[in-house]
């Protein structure tokens, strides 16, 4: 039973950390800001969570995992929440997401 | 490596002009300090600076930098002087440090003092396991009256510069469509951050926490209330006379609780003379002080944030 | 595998910081300020359990709110301050619906 606990937090982490590892690596490469939006907050509401699950498992079920957990819950609430204010004041401020012209022109020349 | 990270947001914050970036890189800049104090076990201080640093300073420069241009201007004197000065303190303060005691060292002056009396005596002779609250409200609690004091000054000073009152009518957001999601998520989260505010207050005495941090997180709540649902409604939840009263009535219990010591025979701010068991009297004297504390750090802050976010022009 | 989740997160924090650095605009820099916030919960999270800190999780919880309230002030006066920065003729794609 402890093995099968071990097992299942050590794979949450290494999910939850290869997840915002490549969030933040998202955040640097790619080229438009609604991108890295994109990328990088998806992948961290869920990296987060499961990082936080797997330090759940390991540290059992004491006050130190109510608390964690109610850590999961807010961030679940409030990062999507975020994301769209961030998304909303880039929006309203006159930033456009790039979108590929050739195909615009393909499209535009088919129709 | 933190210590490197923190050096490189701060020549980043230096070289940009930007002055919206460079509150956000204090930010970060505030959130790297707070790691530092857990590394170094100083939960309380990482406690104040993640709420104080990070939270509450970021909207406060933020709203000041409303009032002042977004951009840097470019300097008009030669930095070479200034360059000169800064390397000559820099070395006569590292040459002062050489002779000091080396970082944790036992037999240094600042630990053999009073600390280890504080240390072994505190949670018997207060009844509080957090030594550093122990410390804070009872051992050294005039010169937390002084902090408070301080704090209600600050306020005092905001007002007489700048009023609470706004000149022109201020736009108010917070009242558009495609602000329902905001507005949604921050209705459900509010309660949470004052009860967590309420939490903190009370669960000083025995884990990280106190009046200081609880009346920060308080008066972020407040904030988020205000940023979301528009300045008109967070005024009739909290008028602008309610936060004066509120912060002199908490300076107000913190002088009263030592006024009674005094009054009963004992020396200012004694609490042993609240209740006939001397332990009782500290953990009454100190969940009163650090009352007065909080009630004065929250309606102070919230004083400070409604002033400048008053101000929506420049005047 | 603490450690583990912890270098990576470090190097999370690194890459998090390139981007602040180098933002373009505002708002990218609000997103990393953001992103490192959520990564500072983390470690205090991890590194705390892994390393024994004390009342760490009180922390976390407190970091997780502040960063959340930060990031909406941010929006919220550079919204009110900044005049309409549209740029009609550089932009090159459509507005999403």
């Amino acid at each position: 039973m402890n093995l099968l606990i071990d097992v299942l937090s050590g794979l949450c982490l290494l999910a939850g950390s290869f997840l915002c590892l490549t969030g933040a690596i998202g955040l640097v490469r790619l080229p438009d800001m609604f991108c890295r939006l994109h990328a990088a907050s998806l992948n961290e509401t869920l990296g987060t969570p499961l990082i936080l699950l797997g330090l759940i498992l390991q540290v059992g079920l004491t006050l130190t995992s109510a608390k964690l957990a109610l850590i999961v819950l807010f961030v679940l609430a409030t990062n999507p929440t975020a994301t769209h204010a961030m998304s909303r004041a880039a929006l309203h401020s006159g930033e456009r997401p790039i979108v590929d012209p050739e195909a615009q022109e393909k499209s535009s020349s088919k129709s | 490596m933190l210590l490197s990270l923190l050096l490189a947001v701060a020549i980043a914050a230096l070289r940009l002009r930007d002055l919206f970036a460079v509150v956000m890189l204090f930010g970060i800049y505030s959130l790297l300090t707070a790691l530092f104090f857990m590394d170094l076990d100083a939960v309380d201080v990482a406690f104040t600076e993640a709420a104080v640093g990070a939270g509450v300073s970021t909207i406060l420069l933020l709203a000041a930098l409303r009032l002042v241009g977004r951009y840097e201007k470019p300097h008009r004197h030669n930095p070479l002087l200034p360059l000169v000065v800064v390397c000559a303190t820099g070395a006569a303060l590292i040459y002062g440090l050489s002779d000091a005691p080396r970082f944790g060292d036992a037999n240094a002056p600042a630990q053999t003092h009073v600390a280890p009396r504080y240390l072994s005596e505190g949670p018997a002779e207060t009844g509080l396991p957090n030594v550093v609250t122990a410390v804070l409200a009872s051992y050294r609690g005039f010169d937390t009256l002084g902090e408070t004091v301080v704090v209600f000054t600050a306020g005092l000073a905001v007002l007489l510069l700048l009023g609470m009152s706004s000149p022109s009518p201020i736009p108010d957001f917070g009242s558009e469509d495609d602000q329902r999601m905001q507005r949604h998520a921050a209705k459900g989260l509010i309660p949470f951050i004052l009860l967590y505010a309420l939490y903190v207050q009370f669960h000083g005495d025995f884990g990280a926490g106190g009046g200081f941090q609880a009346g920060v997180i308080f008066a972020a709540g407040l904030v988020l209330y205000d940023l979301v649902l528009g300045h008109l409604h967070t005024r009739q939840v909290i008028q602008d006379g309610l936060l004066i009263r509120l912060g002199a009535l908490g300076v107000l219990i913190y002088g009263c609780v030592g006024l009674y010591s005094l009054l009963s025979g004992q020396p200012y701010l004694d609490y042993s003379a609240l209740a006939k068991d001397p332990v009782h009297g500290q953990h009454l004297g100190i969940l009163l002080v650090e009352l007065g504390v909080g009630l004065t750090v929250f309606s102070i802050i919230t004083l400070i944030y409604y002033a400048f976010s008053a101000r929506r022009v420049k005047a | 595998m603490l450690v583990a989740t912890l270098i990576a997160l470090f190097l999370s924090m690194v890459l998090i910081l390139l981007r602040a650095f180098a933002g373009p605009s505002v708002y990218d820099r609000v997103l990393a300020v953001n992103m490192f916030g959520t990564k500072t919960v983390l470690v205090i999270a991890v590194g705390g359990y892994a390393l024994g800190w004390t009342s760490y999780v009180d922390v976390a919880l407190l970091y997780a709110m502040i960063n959340f309230i930060g990031t909406i002030a941010v929006l919220r006066f550079f919204e009110a301050t900044a005049p309409e920065q549209a740029t009609p003729d550089e932009s090159n794609g459509e507005p999403r619906p």
